[in-house]
């Protein structure tokens, strides 16, 4: 066996896993995968401590007081469609269209936006109304499991806004391209995360 | 001279003074010995193979490319998974027969019942039937089922008597329950098996099993001495304090035990309607 | 300003904090005046401090776990001391605030930047090495993974001098942490250290699993990987899988404590024993984190000791992937005392037991390895046999400890501390060192004393056995963990033996840093010029010893397991065709890692003690750095083959 370039044959005869180091495209997306799975552990512990606690609401409120269904599923619908967004500027990057690239994750940017400031004002509106976390042990598993949620998204905000400025004073250059794709991975996990929160928290609150 | 040694060393958990801790005892020694069969071939063999295959030995075969063989796999998975086999029945039978929760025995002899709440860092044990109610000490008839209601007042404890067998936690907010017997009178030295602060190492207590009818004699003295365990008493006690020596009271309030359950703080007066309902949050913090 | 704190924090009352705190103060001092005055900074800075190279990376982590092991020791020769004279009614030398800090820091360091540490480093050092290739899949954040622990470590030491360390056992158990009872900011220093040394390991946990999973050299398929990067792979996918969960419950006992939740207080519904599932959900599989990789380590020893290769490879994957996932799910075990029925505990005894299946099967593997073989007896056979037989005895205490009726009499004596020890002292110890031994000369290119390294071998073993021997005793006696003094007096000629076993071990520490010494000195007489002193039988020693920064000119071909000592029987001088490049291109030192410790301190040391402001300005540096960094164009830096600089530790 040798190590100059085989040849499509070659490589085809050779299994995957006795294919030498895999290209650095492959190792930043299989890593960036691996930390949104340590990422979604967190969240699972959070929701089982949240599953535990939900009943415990000391003679406050519970959720069924609390929760406006309604806003929360155009929250939903909001965050479902900045993940829909994601995916038109991902693919506008693909072919290195700037304009339509910028203007999708501006579009992006807006909704998720949106998004967060939907959740702080439904925060602001319980803890105004003395149903903060420190009120029960549901309100902090509340508090706590949603807010990390509304600052994984914040965070995906700024860095959208980083990339903005990565891919003006960089270019698509590969580097730029690979933390794009970590982000759209970043995005859309975060989606999948909410659809266990809006089940599980709003949905099923009582 | 020899009675001497054996004694120290049978004590705590291998001088059983119950069926409880008979039982465990049996299931240690057992446990042991099959085990035993397994590891000391090992270690034998481990430092056998190891001299015999040293290098400078011309007369050990050398089998430098000797890496599988299907038989030899299928023992050394066997000879595990068997002893394993065994071992989890003892483990599943055990757990059921020594449930902590699975009263004893006794024929016709009635249980009695007695509530233990672990304060910082002494232990209050209450007899609810009798009105009542000692510090780290613990009077029990012999060959009487006693029937324990466990919870703390504050951080977590472990009750443990090591010669009576199982201990159990004893948590704010929880009840947990034990059972355990005294086979024939005697001092038998009981401790808190759970890290909970300073006090920790003096919670100890001892429980003194009697004869029935020095235990009613007990009872008898101890309601005659006085002292009342009320809310007041009760919040003078909870204060932290460590190396309390033992002390009785004659009577009990009613219903203090489930108060101390359900309430985070019977002492501060905050609602008595439970821990979980509680109106006024972070007053502790 | 200061927040909380205040002059006040100095233990300015307490002579032993202070002697000891006095004392490393002035050593750190003296150190940094030797490196100024000898004029090594920039060697420091640009080699070792900035380096992303996993050999160096791998180093380090060693040295920092060397140096815990010390601290670490100190505090475990304190309690040995103090409770070989606190018997019948004395009180010892040590108060009980001082004492319960001591126990809950020697668990914490020991465990956190000693055991987990060493492994970090070995796995760090070796895996790319064993697998071909010229580096992890992430070097820059290799690095970062590294500040961070350093981070932690520094913050944990820190609580010596500046205030005071948790009072409350190892995994601070609430409500004994909780603000009520403990509102000192010791259980405040041990979050904030493990949250940020955590968040390097799960970093670099996601890194070496990313780098075994898609890097290796061509040919190397799943079952010609070395057994150790195998016992790598399931150590860093547990660590992957089970740390998240020790960030989230610590991050709900921060939240607890810094913004009144009830989590895991006794007010207003929180559930304490939620807590003990979650840190334990973490707790078990981070003791087959630890042990794993001592495995892989033996593994390799005992295979290359006796010039054959290992037994039943096969099985030995087959058991490691097994204990990987049965590690989820025994958690219980460590409070079947809970008042769990009697179906829920039976359960997890025997699911407990189970692992023990997988264990054994090694054990016998072992066993046959060294069988036909020619066992040479270097310092590393010494550890692995030392291991075998040590290790089967903590085996089969654990397994008595999975019965839940023997659970109920032996949970939280002296006999369950002795068990762990027994593992962690006969396992992972033992494997720590003997990877040190085995691999020291791939590093550094000259072997380790060896009469040293045995005689530091035999204070260990018996050392363990003096030590902890009397205490499985004492534990069947009733003696309880964690309790500064006790009343029966016959207690004491069993706590005076264990503290005779405590000062053997700590001749062998001695004796490491004698060892360091002396051989560092004798280099010369050492040196391995043929980069495989031991007759080595993985990649690893195909390669020169130190091996360049790029480890492998070309990438080695594969086509079986224990490629190098195929090559050698074949008498094929190298694994590789084709002629070396003129230049390899290598990843480029970065300070990033460093920088972000200094902030990750900063923003700490800050929230320890409330100075609000200081900890918005670590976390706002922290964020600078990072971008700072992501404008960083280019990765690597052209190396000229050929004009690699002596790198021995001169």
């Amino acid at each position: 066996m040798s190590t100059h370039a085989p040849t499509r044959a070659e490589a085809l005869e050779v299994p995957l896993s006795e294919r030498g180091p895999a290209p650095r495209n492959v190792v930043v997306s299989f890593g960036f995968w691996l930390f949104l799975l340590s990422d979604i552990v967190i969240f699972a512990a959070l929701f089982a401590a949240f599953a535990v606690l939900s009943h415990e609401t000391a003679g406050g409120p519970s959720g069924d007081d609390l929760f406006d269904r309604s806003r929360v599923l155009v929250e939903t619908a909001i965050l479902l469609a900045s993940s829909f967004t994601c995916g038109l500027m991902s693919l506008a990057v693909e072919q290195r269209k700037l304009v339509p690239a910028t203007a999708w994750g501006a579009v992006t940017f807006l909704l998720g936006a949106t998004f967060v400031g939907m959740e702080l004002s439904e925060f602001h509106g319980m803890i105004e109304s003395g149903a903060g976390p420190d009120r029960s042990a549901f309100l902090s598993a509340f508090f706590t499991l949603v807010g990390t949620h509304g600052l994984h998204v914040s965070a995906g905000l700024f860095w959208l806004l980083v990339m903005f400025a990565q891919v003006l004073t960089l270019g698509f250059r590969p580097m730029v391209l690979r933390r794009l794709r970590c982000f759209s991975l970043f995005w859309h996990a975060l989606d999948i995360v909410w659809i266990g929160v809006f089940t599980i928290v709003y949905l099923g609150a009582h | 001279m020899s009675d001497v040694a054996g004694s120290y060393w049978r004590s705590g958990v291998l001088d059983p003074q119950g069926p409880v801790g008979a039982a465990q005892n049996t299931i240690l020694l057992n446990a042991t010995t099959i085990m035993l069969a397994v590891i000391i071939p090992v270690i034998v063999l481990t430092l056998g193979f190891a001299w015999w295959f040293r290098h400078s030995n011309a007369r050990a075969n050398y089998m430098p490319d000797w890496s599988y063989s299907g038989r030899i796999e299928l023992i050394v998975w066997s000879i595990p998974a068997m002893v394993v086999l065994f071992l989890g029945g003892i483990a599943w039978i055990g757990s059921h027969d020594l449930d902590p929760r699975k009263q004893i025995d006794s024929g016709t002899v009635a249980p009695l019942d007695v509530q233990v709440v672990s304060l910082d860092w002494k232990w209050l044990f209450i007899y609810p039937d009798l009105g009542v109610a000692s510090v780290n000490s613990l009077t029990v008839p012999a060959g009487v089922p006693i029937r324990f209601q466990l919870t703390s007042a504050t951080v977590m404890n472990s009750f443990f008597v090591p010669q009576l067998g199982s201990q159990i936690y004893t948590m704010e907010g929880m009840t947990t329950r034990l059972n355990l017997l005294a086979d024939k009178p005697g001092r038998y030295p009981g401790l808190s098996a759970q890290f909970s602060g300073e006090g920790f190492s003096d919670m100890r207590f001892m429980v003194d099993a009697m004869p029935q009818q020095d235990f009613d004699q007990w009872t008898a003295n101890t309601r005659a001495a006085g002292g009342s365990l009320d809310k007041a008493s009760y919040a003078q006690l909870a204060r932290p304090s460590s190396a309390v020596a033992s002390a009785t009271f004659g009577q009990v309030e009613e219903n203090l035990f489930n108060d101390i359950v359900n309430s985070n703080n019977p002492a501060s007066g905050t609602s008595p309607t439970g821990h979980h309902s509680a109106p006024s949050i972070s007053d502790g913090t | 300003m200061l927040g909380k704190l205040s002059w006040a924090a100095i233990p300015f009352d307490q002579p032993i904090p202070m002697i000891a705190s006095l004392l490393v103060m002035l050593t750190i001092l003296a150190i940094l005046l030797l490196v100024t005055w000898k004029g090594w900074w920039p060697y420091l800075w640009s080699e070792w401090i900035t380096s992303v190279d996993h050999k160096r990376i791998g180093v380090m982590y060693i040295l920092l776990a060397l140096v815990m092991l010390v601290r670490g020791f100190t505090d475990a020769i304190m309690m040995r001391s103090q409770l070989a004279l606190a018997a019948g009614g004395a009180q010892g030398y040590l108060p009980p605030e001082h004492y319960n800090q001591i126990f809950s820091a020697h668990g914490t360091i020991m465990i956190f930047f000693v055991a987990m540490t060493f492994m970090v480093g070995l796995m760090n050092f070796v895996v790319p090495l064993q697998l071909g290739i010229r580096d992890v899949a992430f070097p820059v954040l290799n690095s970062v993974s590294f500040w961070l622990t350093a981070a932690g470590v520094l913050l944990v030491n820190m609580s010596l001098f500046i205030g005071e360390f948790a009072r409350t056992g190892w995994l601070v158990y609430p409500p004994l942490s909780e603000l009520a009872y403990s509102p000192g900011v010791g259980v405040d220093y041990y979050l904030w250290a493990l949250q940020i040394s955590g968040a390097g390991t799960l970093l670099s946990g996601i890194n070496l699993t990313t780098t075994i999973l898609k890097l290796r050299a061509p040919g190397m398929g799943y079952m010609r990987m070395p057994i150790f990067c195998w016992t790598a792979l399931a150590s860093n996918l547990l660590i992957v899988a089970a740390f998240p969960i020790l960030t989230a419950t610590f991050a709900m006992l921060l939240l607890d404590r810094y913004l009144g939740f009830h989590f895991f207080t006794n007010e207003a519904g929180g559930n304490a024993m939620m807590y003990i599932n979650l840190i334990w959900a973490w707790g078990h599989p981070e003791v087959y984190i630890l042990i794993l990789p001592a495995f892989g380590v033996f593994s390799e020893v005992i295979a290359t000791f006796s010039g054959k290769s290992l037994f039943g490879y096969r099985s030995m994957v087959i058991a490691t992937m097994a204990i990987c996932v049965l590690s989820f799910m025994v958690w219980l075990h460590h409070f079947f005392t809970m008042g769990a029925g009697a179906d829920i505990n039976g359960f997890f005894g025997i699911m407990t037991m189970i692992i023990a299946v997988p264990t054994g099967v090694k054990v016998f593997n072992w066993l046959f390895t060294l069988y036909g073989g020619r066992l040479r007896f270097d310092a590393p056979v010494y550890w692995a046999l030392g291991f075998m037989v040590t290790f089967v005895v903590g085996g089969m205490t654990g397994v008595l400890l999975a019965i839940p009726p023997a659970d109920f009499v032996l949970h939280n004596s002296l006999f369950l501390v002795a068990h762990f020890h027994n593992v962690i002292i006969g396992g992972v110890l033992f494997g720590a060192f003997a990877g040190y031994t085995f691999w020291f000369p791939k590093a550094f290119g000259f072997k380790l004393d060896e009469r040293i390294g045995k005689a530091i071998f035999w204070c260990w073993f018996i050392g363990f056995y003096l030590a902890f021997m009397p205490l499985y005793i004492l534990g069947l006696m009733g003696a309880t963990r964690r309790m500064q003094h006790y009343d029966v007096a016959g207690w004491q000629p069993l706590m005076l033996v264990a503290l005779l076993g405590a000062i053997v071990i700590l001749a062998g520490i001695v004796l490491t840093g004698v060892q360091l010494v002396v051989s560092i000195r004798t280099r010369d007489q050492r040196r391995d010029p043929t980069g495989d002193p031991w007759d080595g039988r993985t990649l690893e020693w195909s390669t020169a010893s130190p091996p360049p920064a790029w480890n492998y000119s070309v990438l080695p071909a594969v086509n079986g397991l224990d490629p190098h000592w195929e090559a050698k029987k074949s008498s094929k001088s190298r694994l590789q065709d084709g002629p070396d490049p003129k230049s390899i291109a290598v990843p480029r030192n970065s300070p990033i890692g460093f920088v972000l410790a200094f902030f990750a301190v900063m923003a700490g040391f800050a929230l320890i003690w409330h100075i609000w402001w200081m900890a918005v300005a670590g976390l706002i540096g922290a964020l600078m750095t990072i971008l700072a960094h992501a404008w960083r164009v280019s990765d690597e830096v052209e190396q000229i083959v050929g004009s690699q600089r002596q790198r021995a530790a001169t």
